[in-house]
């Protein structure tokens, strides 16, 4: 079905790419545009940036979450801040220094016009925000204020508080807001996509389920795009929130889209280690504290359960500054994971369990005050006060890394669209351009260049050529997708099994944990690939889900995202086998440098990885879209 | 730890409601408040009964989704902080804990402790937002803003749109709700074209949605998770005066 995988990048310069492409872009001109139905499902940064947009530009659309509100999707979460390459500072940034960051911090496993356009698109961002009110952080001359983030030497990251998505997304959602006033959206809050159809080989209508209701609707339309986010909880305990789930983007899969490199997942260095087994999430604590806080360890494992004051000076290891001089607390996130771990495993951790590593506020409040601090930082600090009861200003915060975002996600092309006509992905929900380590503050700036400037320029190329070809929601492709969503939604209530949702969650999670997460190799991915169907064996026969599907049923929608995370398990780890090399997040353990880092194959792994379905019982085929570069050199990642 | 629950379960927003008594056994005092719901909520799965629907989503006192009365207050006792950040080590061991909605007139009870806030989003829609089509801002630093105005108008931006000062409010009022969003807005240049109709639709649409006037009686600044001031409603009726009395003067 699938023959070369073409990302369709324009030619031409670098720095032309996206230009060129815009001037021979197919155009919808605006008295065709009401006559385009387009499907967002999501409301996040890209989902709720694309609608928004979109409607502005006269399309009809409907855009679908699962939240009870647009203004709740777990963009909402994000904390620390957006990167862009305005040079403000004047300390050497450029686009093209945001682009080799973005590239050398994902281990050279993004398109390089991809993460151009990205960088390029930046400041257009930075521009739209403050327009639309987003109260950025600013000097006292009224200008816009920066911080630096891992993995850059410059300081290119604006800022609202601890607040940066939650600002950004009340920024989407109150232009969504417009739209829907003016009618040119409708919102479906609180409705669950359950499957793609696709008419003719075309992605036209998706079937949902009101989560209120429990009412099954079909939805036709000239192209349908996911906004759906990551798939980060498929490890259970993860910063997400407690609703991210795959089934979207998994559902599309099952239909004929390609899912890339599925493995490469994210694990975040500062977050509140877990304390217990009834924990339900973990909370992270941004990655902007690392600009003043110092990590480190005790030299001596006999030393650490001693409490941290009692500690000496040259008794602690402060292993980031130790191994990585040139950037120090501010090492990328995948390397500073790793290396929490390593001292742990070696013994090291501090806190219950061994599972921690402090992060340290004495020396910044020593030389800037803690009132600096507190203006800085306030609201992590408070938020980190409520969940471990300890005040981080008197004693070291304890950190550890947990599962944060996912760089994977269905393959797209330079259009956003995915192998399937008419269907794009945008946000978390595609693979675009992080390659295999996400930079901090750069997931709000793809939603966002997603949402609002690219795919607005790229639609109108696919739907040029889709004028009233829009199915009736009542045509039989509709009525067996909806047929197979009815199954499957009987299926799981009638399994009348004995154990709970939450105990096969937490199982697939911690196997995940362990087999397929911050380090990984061929024996314990195999070791998962055979446990994982058996669990999957076990949901099917032993799972309970209570009430009905007419009703508003918290469990079972949870159910149903637990059944695909138990399918999607299992193509993470073929994936992560698959790639016989590290890169990024992705840390094999037969492959590494003598000091332990990261070893990556160029010569037969610079690729996107892409999965095909093939039905049941078959593994999934692979193909690979190999990465050119042009403008970057590939050489080993080093910020020491 | 161990507590009795007296919890609020009620099938749909036809059928009447009642408060139901449930024991919870060997808490720890780090288990979030919501933790302790989903493990009662896996007892009852247990003893085949229907597990008590809440709405939650962020888990960090965040998207504003969770939405519990607890001991007769909005988001428990323990301020500021959404009733998700609230950990059983704030109560006593042994103590009766009742949970219910949040009770307001303009949100009707879906399911148990699940409520309908759409009425908030229909505020917003009247007015709360700056039309600003993507493509035609300004250079970003164009636009000069004191640090002060910034910062206020952070202070009023970082409402969550949880309800709880409904919930508080003994009119069910939503004017702290809309006061945030009407005064982010109005503290800042861009906010400006659009300044006066904002208010006057939003205000307009409030009052429509059933939600009730402020008596300043301060009960939703107490229960703010967003530490939002009160002294925010002061500004939305000074604007909301401004508004009116330029219309009224033809302007």
């Amino acid at each position: 079905m699938i023959g070369t995988l073409d990302p369709k990048i324009p030619p031409g310069p670098l720095a032309q790419k996206w230009r060129n492409h815009r001037d021979h872009s197919r155009l919808v001109s605006p008295n065709n545009r009401r006559k385009f139905e387009i499907i967002l499902v999501g409301s996040g940064l890209a989902g709720g940036s694309a609608t928004a947009t979109l409607g502005e530009l006269g399309y009809r659309v409907k855009c679908f979450c699962f939240q009870d509100s647009a203004r709740r999707a777990h963009s909402i979460a994000a904390q620390g801040g957006i990167n862009a390459a305005k040079n403000y500072q004047n300390d050497g940034d450029s686009v093209y220094r945001l682009f080799h960051d973005t590239i050398k911090g994902g281990d050279f496993r993004a398109r390089e016009a991809n993460v151009y356009r990205l960088a390029e698109i930046s400041n257009n961002i930075i521009d739209q925000c403050v327009a639309q009110g987003v109260p950025f952080a600013r000097e006292y001359g009224g200008l816009l204020a920066n911080r630096s983030f891992g993995g850059a030497q410059v300081s290119r990251t604006f800022y609202a508080r601890g607040q940066t998505g939650q600002q950004l997304l009340l920024g989407c959602y109150q232009a969504l807001c417009r739209q829907i006033a003016a009618g040119t959206v409708r919102m479906f809050p609180q409705t669950e996509m359950l499957d793609l159809v696709i008419v003719d080989g075309q992605a036209k209508g998706i079937i949902t389920r009101s989560l209120r209701t429990g009412k099954i609707d079909s939805h036709a339309a000239d192209a349908v795009v996911l906004a759906t986010g990551g798939y980060g909880n498929v490890f259970y305990l993860s910063t997400n929130a407690r609703g991210c789930n795959v089934t979207a983007t998994y559902r599309a899969y099952k239909r004929g889209a390609l899912f890339a490199n599925p493995s490469f997942t994210q694990i975040h260095p500062t977050c509140i280690p877990v304390s217990g087994e009834h924990q339900s999430k973990l909370t992270l604590m941004s990655e902007s504290l690392r600009n003043d806080g110092r990590v480190w360890v005790p030299k001596r494992k006999e030393d650490r359960d001693k409490p941290p004051g009692e500690i000496p000076e040259q008794d602690r290891d402060y292993y980031l500054e130790r191994k990585y001089p040139s950037y120090g607390n501010l090492a990328p996130r995948d390397i500073a994971s790793r290396a929490a771990k390593e001292v742990c495993d070696e013994g090291r951790g501090v806190g219950p369990g061994g599972r921690g590593v402090y992060l340290d506020f004495a020396d910044a409040i020593k030389r800037l005050g803690e009132n600096i601090i507190r203006e800085r930082y306030g609201n992590l600090f408070e938020v980190y006060e409520k969940i471990t009861g300890e005040n981080a200003y008197k004693v070291p915060m304890r950190i550890y890394p947990a599962v944060h975002y996912t760089m994977g996600g269905l393959w797209v092309d330079y259009d956003l669209m995915s192998n399937v006509p008419g269907l794009f992905v945008i946000g978390e929900a595609n693979f675009s351009d992080h390659g295999a380590n996400r930079l901090g503050a750069s997931a709000l700036m793809q939603g966002l260049a997603d949402g609002y400037f690219i795919l607005p320029n790229t639609l109108p190329n696919y739907l040029a050529s889709q004028m009233g070809k829009r199915p009736s929601p009542d045509a039989p492709e509709f009525r067996d997708t909806e047929k197979d969503v009815r199954a499957r939604i009987e299926k799981l209530l009638n399994v009348n099994g004995t154990r709970s949702l939450d105990s096969f969650h937490r199982e697939l999670g911690l196997l995940l944990w362990d087999k397929c997460g911050m380090s990984r190799h061929e024996k314990g991915l195999r070791e998962a690939l055979q446990k994982i169907p058996k669990l999957r064996e076990e949901f099917w026969h032993g799972v309970r889900v209570l009430g009905s599907e007419q009703d508003y049923n918290q469990a079972l929608e949870r159910a149903g995202r637990v059944a695909d995370f138990l399918e999607f398990a299992e193509l993470m780890c073929i994936d992560a086998l698959e790639r016989n090399e590290s890169a990024g997040a992705h840390f094999r353990q037969e492959h590494q440098t003598p000091d332990g880092e990261a070893l990556r194959d160029d010569e037969n792994h610079a690729a996107v990885f892409t999965w095909e379905l093939q039905g049941d019982g078959q593994p999934p085929k692979l193909h690979r879209e190999t990465l050119h570069f042009e403008i970057v050199h590939l050489a080993q990642r080093s910020y020491k | 730890m161990n507590f009795l629950l007296r919890i609020w379960r009620q099938k749909n927003r036809q059928t009447p409601g009642k408060l139901v008594d449930y024991q919870v056994r060997d808490i720890s005092p780090n288990t979030s408040f919501l933790e302790m719901l989903d493990i009662l909520n896996e007892q009852l799965l247990d003893r085949g009964e229907e597990p008590i629907a809440f709405d939650s989503d962020c888990r960090e006192g965040i998207c504003g989704a969770c939405s519990l009365t607890v001991n007769g207050e909005a988001h428990g006792p323990d301020h500021p902080g959404a009733v998700c950040e609230l950990y059983m080590r704030k109560f006593r061991d042994g103590a009766t804990i009742t949970i219910e909605p949040f009770r307001v007139g303009a949100f009707p009870i879906v399911k148990d402790l699940v409520i309908d806030r759409s009425g908030l989003d229909r505020i917003v829609e009247a007015g709360g937002f700056i039309t600003a089509r993507a493509g035609s801002a300004p250079e970003a630093n164009s636009i000069l803003i004191p640090k002060h105005d910034a910062d206020i108008a952070m202070e009023a931006a970082a409402c969550i749109g949880c309800g709880a000062c409904a919930a508080a409010c003994p009119n069910g009022s939503a004017m702290l709700f809309t006061s945030a969003k009407v005064s982010h807005l109005a503290f800042l240049p861009q906010g400006h074209p659009e300044r006066e109709s904002r208010v006057l639709k939003m205000v307009s649409v409030m009052d429509a949605e059933g939600f009730g006037n402020c008596t300043n009686t301060y009960e939703c600044e107490a229960v703010c998770p967003a530490e939002i001031s009160a002294s925010f409603i002061a500004k939305l009726n000074r604007e909301y005066a401004r508004a009116a009395l330029r219309r009224s003067a033809g302007e």
